[in-house]
């Protein structure tokens, strides 16, 4: 690497840092838009006693589930869990530890903790579980609760295209948390469909400027559908 | 007769006015997008980061790249827009959002909602409902007036873990159309063939009946 030069060759050198009791930010919803070569890199590792702060917790087998298989997550900050059998087994003796947050709060949470936001308010979650324990106020007659930002020492991105700069465009809905998470990393890797020269991207078109990303990798993905649905067509 | 799912979608489908946006919920509020009138247009937005959902994919049209919010794939309409689940939230939070249509365990007379978690059963998370109630500009409810055991789902106060406090102003059961306000559930319309002793009958909060309550126009 050298000068603005992101591009690392192997997932080892991708996740080099990473360390039991580490906060890994994931970009994601469901299993569109993961980062799947670096969670397959994050379970070789083996690193242990992780927070995961994802709206989910992929699948049985796939997706943040594999971190599950050798109880590599100590706790998981999400909106929406339970897709898979495995995270309610360890939910329930114990093992595993879980946040739950509204989805728009989790990706303002995660914006806030990029743009150097300590906490905001919002009406979402007052008068919940969601509120308890939390400061609330009034403004304009309506409460709302402080919520606090998310940063992470690692935030791992799917991205559609990135240049050797680091800046980067998503494809379609895969796009999802992954902006917000990129901003929230002490290290930021992104992974990529496909690693473009510098100045190829159109620069008003870049979702993710390069100042974010600290690592960029080439990867390949399976894109697995969670749900295949399809009309009959006209 | 107590109203089918689709029955309930197509009376929830009258509510939408053209130009509306609307953010439709897993379960019954999806299949009201099957019954938006002819003559109007409505956007649906879907929470993951899509406005201007269109059908589902044919199998040549599938692209494990565009899903919604039941993490279905999906396409996207003529005219949609794509962008990131902050972004996403701000329009919902905002209040740029006309119509949010969800499903409740529960709903009482202030107007609150509980829908995404009982106290014993796993707990899967809210999503994005508690965010949607904050934020859009009109909540319809849509769920059975009571449960299976005839336990009414409209009560003086909800007993679950809310979802959002004093912010459902509308509920379409398969019995009746209801306005919540004034500490009270408001009797708007009602079923085809349904008497209004059956929804006295199975509304556990103060239900206030003024005049002649037509019955819902359904197909």
């Amino acid at each position: 690497m050298a000068g603005f030069d992101k591009v690392v060759t192997s997932y080892a050198d991708a996740m080099h840092g990473l360390e039991d009791n580490m906060t890994i930010i994931a970009g994601g919803f469901g299993l569109c838009g993961i980062p799947e070569g670096l969670i397959a890199e994050v379970k070789r590792m083996g690193t242990k006693e992780l927070t995961v702060v994802s709206n989910n917790c992929g699948v049985d087998g796939f997706g943040l589930g594999v971190l599950l298989e050798d109880t590599q997550i100590k706790k998981m900050v999400s909106s929406y869990v339970g897709e898979n059998a495995l995270f309610e087994k360890q939910l329930l003796n114990g093992e595993l530890e879980v946040e739950l947050t509204p989805q728009g709060t989790l990706a303002e949470r995660m914006r806030a903790g990029g743009a150097g936001i300590p906490a905001f308010y919002t009406a979402t979650g007052f008068g919940t579980p969601v509120g308890e324990g939390k400061e609330s106020r009034q403004f304009n007659g309506r409460d709302y609760i402080l919520e606090e930002a998310i940063t992470g020492d690692f935030a791992i991105i799917k991205a559609w295209k990135a240049d050797r700069y680091g800046n980067c465009m998503y494809r379609h809905t895969a796009m999802n948390f992954n902006p917000m998470a990129a901003t929230a990393g002490k290290i930021t890797v992104v992974e990529v469909e496909e690693i473009v020269e510098t100045g190829e991207l159109e620069p008003s078109q870049i979702h993710t400027p390069g100042i974010y990303v600290d690592r960029v990798i080439q990867g390949s993905f399976e894109k697995r559908i969670e749900r295949l649905v399809t009309s009959k067509g006209a | 007769m107590a109203l089918t799912r689709d029955q309930i979608a197509m009376r929830v489908a009258q509510e939408f006015k053209d130009g509306n946006y609307v953010n439709l919920g897993i379960g019954i509020p999806t299949l009201a997008a099957n019954y938006v009138p002819k003559h109007i247009e409505v956007m649906l937005q879907s929470e993951n980061g899509l406005l201007g959902m269109g059908p589902y994919p044919t199998e040549d049209q599938v692209d494990a790249d565009m899903i919604n919010a039941g993490k279905e794939t999906v396409t996207a309409a003529p005219g949609a827009s794509i962008f990131n689940s902050a972004e996403s939230f701000a329009m919902i939070r905002g209040g740029h959002v006309d119509f949010t249509v969800l499903g409740a365990f529960e709903v009482d007379v202030s107007g609150s909602i509980a829908s995404w978690m009982i106290p014993g059963k796993l707990i899967k998370g809210m999503g994005g409902a508690m965010d949607l109630v904050a934020g859009a500009k009109n909540i319809i409810v849509t769920m059975t007036h009571a449960d299976k055991h005839g336990n009414s789902k409209l009560l003086p106060a909800c007993t679950l873990p809310l979802t959002g406090v004093n912010c459902i102003s509308r509920i379409i059961t398969d019995l009746a159309v209801l306005e919540v306000k004034d500490k009270a559930f408001h009797l708007r319309e009602r079923a085809p063939g349904v008497s209004i002793e059956e929804i006295i009958e199975k509304t556990a909060g103060k239900l206030v009946i003024d005049g002649d309550i037509p019955e819902m126009m359904i197909g």
